[in-house]
């Protein structure tokens, strides 16, 4: 009775995918659960890496979990991370002495402004214009690149200002990254704001059913504009942790294809990209898989060449895992092999 | 519609056997810029300005151009080959005396480099390689030599490591982790080889071991990534990090300061290219040294076009100086670099 309840809680696929993961790691890599302290009091290991590691990639999911129930798409989160960290590289500067330009706090403000702007901008083209949001998003996703590459006039820019590491390092006298913080918060407060208001369950009605919503009395426009407009600002906010984890805009690089592993950290999650039910634990359960399969990788020495194939296994298993036709057929398969086995019984009887 | 094709083809060939009267007496055909009958014309095709290395092949060729008194025709690709063929077509129907081009890809040169060999029109392949058929399409090739890099960062390390007396850390060999870079690409592959050939060949090349190589794919951000993993992995026991270019190093520098070790000091590490970046790191004390890459190719691309049009004979394979800096020299080197 109780085992049923925990099965069926939609938590249940994506946390057993990790804890599969996490037992293969402890079997076959090394030391891969020990963790350390450092001299100056900092906690060192593998388990640490993959939460530092993989925040960003929380805070990208989050904002595409909505953008998702909606039965919408955001592709351009890669590209908007790139102008986050461009702008915040630039602002701060690249001076080699160590001083910050502008005032930290103004850069991080202006990197996550940015952000939300090009949210803006998309939900004004989904929500308002009625365009696709593939190709909506698409706008952003080819031309955002070059926006960053313009900041930053196409040179890697290296902060070498102390307190910039800070947001993807450690705070002296802090155990922790702060990102991991910065992502928990978010979870949080996202969790707090959906158990506190109905926000939530307008998300979910406009992505199961547009037109009846609306005849509801929910404001699909106003819910499509705050849902990516919010994926902007998260979009912002992983731009900060990723160009602080190397402290550096780097305009090529920063977040490519990050877009694609947000999306399937959502689906991970369990969240259908029909729309409609989301996930919020599951997707943050979804990008923490992720990341741990690439350490994973990283570790047994496989070439990452090679973590794309093993990462389209995983998503057509899960895909496979959650599609309704598949569950059926597992389920005449089993009853079949129960009458099978019950029919041999009768029969040596 | 088929006139008009068949008159601009008429026009276009006109031009060349224009081109090919300058190209055969280039000293005879004045161009009409004045005193200098002899200037020389040179069409050239750069693949575009995707990073700043590129940006520094461009401006090098470009000065060095205007120094020797080269006329330059410019033409940027935007990443296209078809850009590029009907550049170098555009510089054959102008009629120029040499035409060098920084190919996109290696191959489907063949049409566009008879042309040019039917119009009497030396033609120079620049910093890339290409696949033809036939050779004698191209007089010379001029670019770095990623082989013999890999060579030069095995050689200074060994050169680097017996003089400061370093110890193996394990107390028999000393060990090796790799970044390489992107999987399949031409630098990757070569600057590997040229490291691995040169160890193999060395007297020293038992004290020597790669524990761990594992792409970073370039960049930074994979650079700091995969060097966490290898220090997770192999903890305290790596001594020397080669990376196949200098920003992949970077990033480990990073990954290996936040293990609590020093880099430079406590692994050390060489890299190629020679960013500006890394010379600041080298000047801090992080990095120990970068092979250079270089990109100034200007001089000699001019050097040998002017060779070439003299009725000298030139190499077919032309390699640019490459210069090896050590951290010690790179405080007095860094004002001067250019990308």
């Amino acid at each position: 009775m109780n085992w049923k309840r925990i099965t069926s809680s939609s938590l249940f696929l994506p946390l057993l995918a990790l804890f599969a993961l996490l037992l293969f790691n402890v079997i076959f890599v090394d030391g891969f659960l020990s963790i350390q302290m450092t001299e100056d009091g900092r906690l060192y290991g593998r388990l640490i890496d993959i939460l530092n590691r993989s925040s960003s990639l929380i805070v990208l999911s989050l904002g595409m979990t909505f953008v998702i129930a909606t039965s919408g798409i955001d592709i351009s989160v890669g590209a908007v991370v790139a102008i986050s960290a461009a702008v915040v590289c630039t602002l701060i500067g690249g001076r080699g002495d160590g001083v910050a330009e502008h005032p930290m706090a103004l850069a991080i403000l202006a990197a996550v402004a940015i952000g939300v702007l090009c949210g803006i901008w998309n939900g004004f083209l989904v929500a308002r214009l009625k365009i696709q949001a593939v190709v909506a998003t698409l706008i952003l996703m080819t031309a955002g690149r070059g926006i960053a590459q313009l900041l930053t006039a196409g040179q890697i820019i290296t902060v070498y200002y102390k307190p910039f590491s800070y947001i993807s390092g450690t705070i002296p006298g802090n155990v922790l990254p702060t990102n991991i913080f910065i992502a928990a918060a978010m979870v949080l407060l996202v969790g707090f704001i959906m158990k506190k208001t109905s926000i939530g369950l307008f998300v979910q009605a406009v992505g199961i059913n547009a037109t009846a919503s609306k005849y509801a009395g929910i404001s699909v426009s106003l819910v499509l504009f705050v849902v990516y407009a919010f994926s902007g600002f998260c979009a912002g906010v992983s731009g900060l942790i990723e160009s602080s984890l190397i402290r550096a805009a780097d305009a090529n690089n920063a977040g490519l294809n990050m877009e694609m592993d947000a999306i399937l950290a959502v689906a991970l999650g369990g969240t259908l990209l029909s729309g409609g039910k989301f996930y919020i634990g599951g997707s943050v359960i979804g990008a923490i898989t992720i990341q741990t399969l690439t350490t994973t990788m990283y570790a047994l020495g496989i070439a990452s060449d090679q973590l794309p194939v093993i990462k389209a296994i995983a998503v057509v298993v899960l895909c496979l895992i959650q599609s309704k036709k598949c569950q059926a057929l597992v389920a005449s398969w089993k009853e079949n092999r129960h009458g099978g086995s019950a029919g041999k019984t009768v029969e040596k009887a | 519609m088929k006139k008009i094709v068949s008159l601009l083809l008429a026009a276009a060939m006109m031009l060349m056997v224009a081109g090919c009267g300058g190209g055969t007496e280039p000293k005879s055909s004045g161009s009409g810029s004045g005193s200098g009958a002899k200037q020389m014309t040179m069409g050239f095709s750069q693949i575009g300005a995707e990073s700043e290395w590129r940006t520094a092949n461009t401006e090098s060729i470009k000065q060095a151009a205007k120094d020797a008194g080269v006329k330059l025709i410019f033409s940027d690709a935007q990443q296209k080959q078809e850009n590029q063929i009907k550049a170098i077509r555009s510089f054959i129907a102008q009629g120029v005396d040499i035409i060098a081009f920084v190919p996109i890809v290696e191959t489907g040169w063949d049409t566009v480099l008879k042309e040019a060999k039917d119009a009497k029109i030396p033609v120079i392949v620049v910093d890339r390689d290409v696949k033809l058929g036939d050779d004698s399409l191209y007089v010379a090739k001029i670019g770095t030599d990623s082989v013999a890099e890999g060579h030069k960062v095995f050689k200074w390390l060994d050169e680097y490591m017996t003089k400061q007396h370093k110890q193996p850390k394990d107390g028999s060999q000393f060990q090796v982790a790799i970044l390489e870079g992107t999987v399949g690409s031409s630098p990757a592959l070569r600057r590997q080889q040229g490291f691995k050939d040169e160890m193999a060949a060395s007297s020293n090349a038992g004290k020597y071991n790669i524990i761990a190589s594992q792409t970073g794919e370039f960049t930074r951000q994979k650079g700091q990534e995969v060097m966490e993993s290898f220090l997770k992995s192999y903890g305290n026991k790596i001594d020397v990090l080669f990376a196949h270019n200098d920003d992949m190093a970077l990033g480990a520098i990073q990954a290996i300061e936040a293990a609590g070790m020093k880099p430079g000091k406590d692994i050390t590490i060489v890299s190629i290219d020679g960013v500006k970046g890394i010379f600041q790191a080298m000047i801090d004390g992080k990095s120990n040294c970068t092979v250079e890459c270089n990109p100034l190719q200007g001089p000699l691309l001019m050097e040998t076009a002017k060779k070439i049009l003299a009725g000298q004979k030139v190499d077919k394979l032309v390699y640019v100086e490459e210069g090896v800096f050590p951290s010690d020299k790179a405080a007095e080197v860094l004002p001067s670099r250019k990308y």
